[in-house]
């Protein structure tokens, strides 16, 4: 952090009233008398290189003392102008820009895309397709929870649970790579259902994950904090958010929820095979950065619950849509029919036109409400395709949240926020 | 509808406009209900008001505004449309409120009914260049510190005008203008017969009125209505038995190659085709 002192000199800002000051007879922090040191507020500069800052974000903070009375948060620094190439691509070539939206979950920033597709074709998915999908969404949402659980706590000084649940994190994107052949960016889910089927091995394998592994490794790593005294010391009355703020600042996800409003796109808005899912949807009591994090350790149980549900009920059965003017043909197919052949070539040239139309479809992301506000012309590439980001309203209101607080609650305002600025910045 | 998109209350959607309807008055220029979603289009000068009407009037409750998107459409007047998306938590109901502007004139600020209104107008100006009065803060957001131009507006380049790079001699990041190695490919899709727009040589000769039953596209809104019509009364989710497969042995469904006596008989001279391991095995 660099010190950045631009404030002219000014009385001092003070929290008590000069005029009360006066009837009451005492001196006044406003006007100071001799000996009375004169403490003026400071700007100092947050990031955008800065471990707690969770990627490129740089904060201007204005601060009295050690408390924050003001803060400006820069965004953009990971601008990468994703709607704008978007516009040029077909909609199988606009897929892969959303993986690398938010990177922590990919897969479920690809859901809402393929669901404003399917949506504007009116394209039947195959039911097992839409048993992956919600499947591994779920992985996801446990992988980016891994992540941002651990690094909060460590935002707040605890080493240990971090590195346990990373290791949970590596049990998942090993579990993507056998998915998809890729850790990160995987590009799975598409229009009309997945790309591949997944072998039997890597489900019962998750299966056991989930039943052995899982709790073990997450239920320990919890324990560590979730009492801790510390911990609670750092986060419980933290930046504090009721529910008509949350309401009015466009909360979405887990933050809403610690707020105390049970909304779930999921159970309310329910996408794929959802409805069929038992689940409950953690609420909190306080609003405050402990309740946030609370949420996020239950929805990981919750998130294990739905997987077992998957598991359990998965059928047999196309993995894709057969619409072949949408759907491209298996590999095997084209060696033999001519047909097949020529569907591949158009549509990985060419691609599928998308009859005209706006949608917007929201799905649940693990961070929030993730958007996308698809404009179609009827050709093969959108208009307009606007993503509505989780971060851009969740990080807005990190000036009166962290307004009165103290320095070090930044890290954990921000920690509670889970931000990723692949996201963010689009 | 077939997809499987959120299953918001779209059926609520001819009351809610009826009630937009009765509710807005001359504000609401026009409402209708396109692939399941209600698109309200309101006058300029009425925004603040219809908006507040939109989240107070009970039946109505839009209590959340989930993002504000511009789009760009140049060869209109007033080429941009700002589009309000609104979300009832208590009615589980989505609605689209759009506004028409150009580059000079601005919309009223709804910084006042929503505070999160500020960023995301702050990225509509910032992208399109549309203004906003009674923003208090209508800085740039995202992109660069001094950046020129609004980059998502169709008359803006992909490539921008500008790149930066690291410069050896001056030991920092430089700003030049932008220089592609190779040019920007793009292809042209549109099939002649299936609505471009420009016209092909020889097509001058003949300017005469379409033909009765030429191919028309679709919108996606005819394609999901007619789609209900056909499917609305079959159970939407059935069972896993139906989606059982009946044909796994089939070497299309498996992947692997077919054994070497299938189709057609070898030539009996092993010159004539490949043996295994030629092309494309």
């Amino acid at each position: 952090m660099t010190q950045e002192t631009v404030a002219p000199p000014a009385p001092a800002t003070t929290t008590v009233d000069p005029h009360v000051d006066q009837l009451l007879d005492q001196p006044s922090a406003a006007q100071p008398t001799e000996g009375d040191v004169t403490i003026q507020n400071y700007t100092i500069n947050f990031g955008p290189q800065h471990p707690a800052a969770h990627g490129v974000l740089r904060l201007v903070m204005e601060l009295d003392g050690e408390l924050v009375e003001r803060i400006d948060p820069h965004v953009g620094l990971l601008h990468r102008g994703t709607e704008k190439l978007i516009e040029a691509k077909t909609y199988i070539q606009a897929l892969p820009y959303f993986d690398r939206l938010d990177y922590c979950s990919p897969l479920c920033m690809e859901h809402s895309w393929v669901l404003a597709v399917e949506k504007l074709l009116d394209l039947e998915v195959p039911i097992r397709a839409q048993y992956l999908r919600v499947f591994f969404a779920e992985l996801t949402r446990i992988s980016n929870h891994m992540l941002n659980l651990g690094s909060h706590v460590m935002d707040v000084g605890a080493m240990t649970p971090n590195l346990w649940m990373f290791e949970i994190r590596e049990d998942c994107y090993n579990f993507f790579e056998r998915m998809s052949g890729a850790r990160m960016h995987h590009n799975w889910f598409r229009p009309g259902g997945v790309h591949q089927d997944v072998p039997l091995k890597l489900l019962t394998d998750i299966a056991d994950w989930l039943d052995t592994r899982l709790p073990q490794l997450f239920e320990d790593a919890i324990s560590l904090v979730a009492d801790n005294r510390i911990f609670k010391q750092r986060n419980v009355d933290i930046a504090t958010v009721s529910r008509d703020d949350a309401i009015a600042w466009g909360f979405s996800g887990p933050m809403i929820r610690a707020a105390g409003i049970p909304w779930d796109l999921r159970k309310s808005q329910p996408y794929d095979v959802y409805d069929r899912m038992e689940f409950d949807i953690p609420v909190g009591t306080r609003g405050d950065c402990y309740d946030r994090f609370m949420v996020r350790v239950e929805e990981v149980r919750q998130s294990a619950r739905i997987m077992k549900q998957c598991l359990r009920d998965m059928p047999e059965g196309p993995v894709a849509s057969s619409d072949r003017k949408v759907v491209p043909p298996r590999r095997a197919e084209m060696k033999r029919s001519m047909e097949a052949l020529i569907h591949h070539f158009k549509l990985f040239t060419e691609g599928f036109h998308v009859p005209a139309g706006e949608v917007y479809v929201a799905t649940e992301s693990p961070k929030g409400e993730f958007g996308v506000y698809l404009v179609s012309d009827g050709t093969n590439k959108p208009y307009r395709c606007k993503i509505r980001p989780t971060a851009f309203s969740h990080l807005q209101a990190m000036d009166f949240m962290s307004r009165g607080h103290m320095l070090a609650d930044t890290t954990a305002i921000l920690g509670a926020m889970d931000i990723v600025f692949g996201e963010c910045d689009r | 509808m077939r997809a499987p998109a959120p299953a918001w209350a779209a059926d609520l959607n001819d009351e809610t406009i009826a009630l937009a309807e009765a509710t807005l008055g001359p504000a609401l220029v026009h409402a209708v209900a396109l692939v399941g979603e209600v698109q309200l289009f309101v006058q300029r000068d009425g925004l603040v008001p219809a908006l507040i009407a939109l989240r107070d009037t009970p039946g109505l409750e839009y209590q959340q505004l989930m993002e504000i998107a511009g789009v760009d459409y140049p060869e209109r007047a007033e080429r941009f449309d700002v589009v309000y998306n609104l979300l009832s938590l208590t009615r589980n109901h989505r609605v689209q409120v759009h506004v028409h502007t150009d580059e000079e004139q601005p919309i009223p600020s709804v910084t006042g009914i929503w505070p999160v209104a500020g960023w995301l107008e702050r990225e509509v100006y910032d992208l399109y260049g549309v203004l906003f009065s009674g923003n208090p803060d209508l800085r740039r957001i995202l992109t660069d510190y001094g950046f020129r131009g609004h980059p998502l507006r169709k008359d803006f380049p992909m490539t921008g005008y500008t790149e930066l790079r690291y410069s050896e001699e001056e030991k920092r990041v430089v700003y030049q203008p932008v220089s592609l190695a190779q040019d920007f490919r793009t292809f042209d899709f549109m099939s002649p017969w299936e609505g471009a727009e420009y016209v092909l040589p020889g097509d001058e000769k003949g300017s005469l009125p379409q033909a009765k039953g030429a191919y028309t596209p679709l919108t996606a809104d005819q394609a999901q209505k007619a789609g209900a019509a056909e499917t609305r009364t079959a159970e939407p989710r059935a069972g896993s038995e139906s989606y059982a497969k009946t044909t796994a042995d089939s070497t299309v469904d498996t992947g692997s190659g077919g054994p070497e006596s299938r189709g057609a008989p070898k030539p009996a001279n092993p010159d004539v085709t490949p043996g295994s391991g030629g092309q494309n095995q």
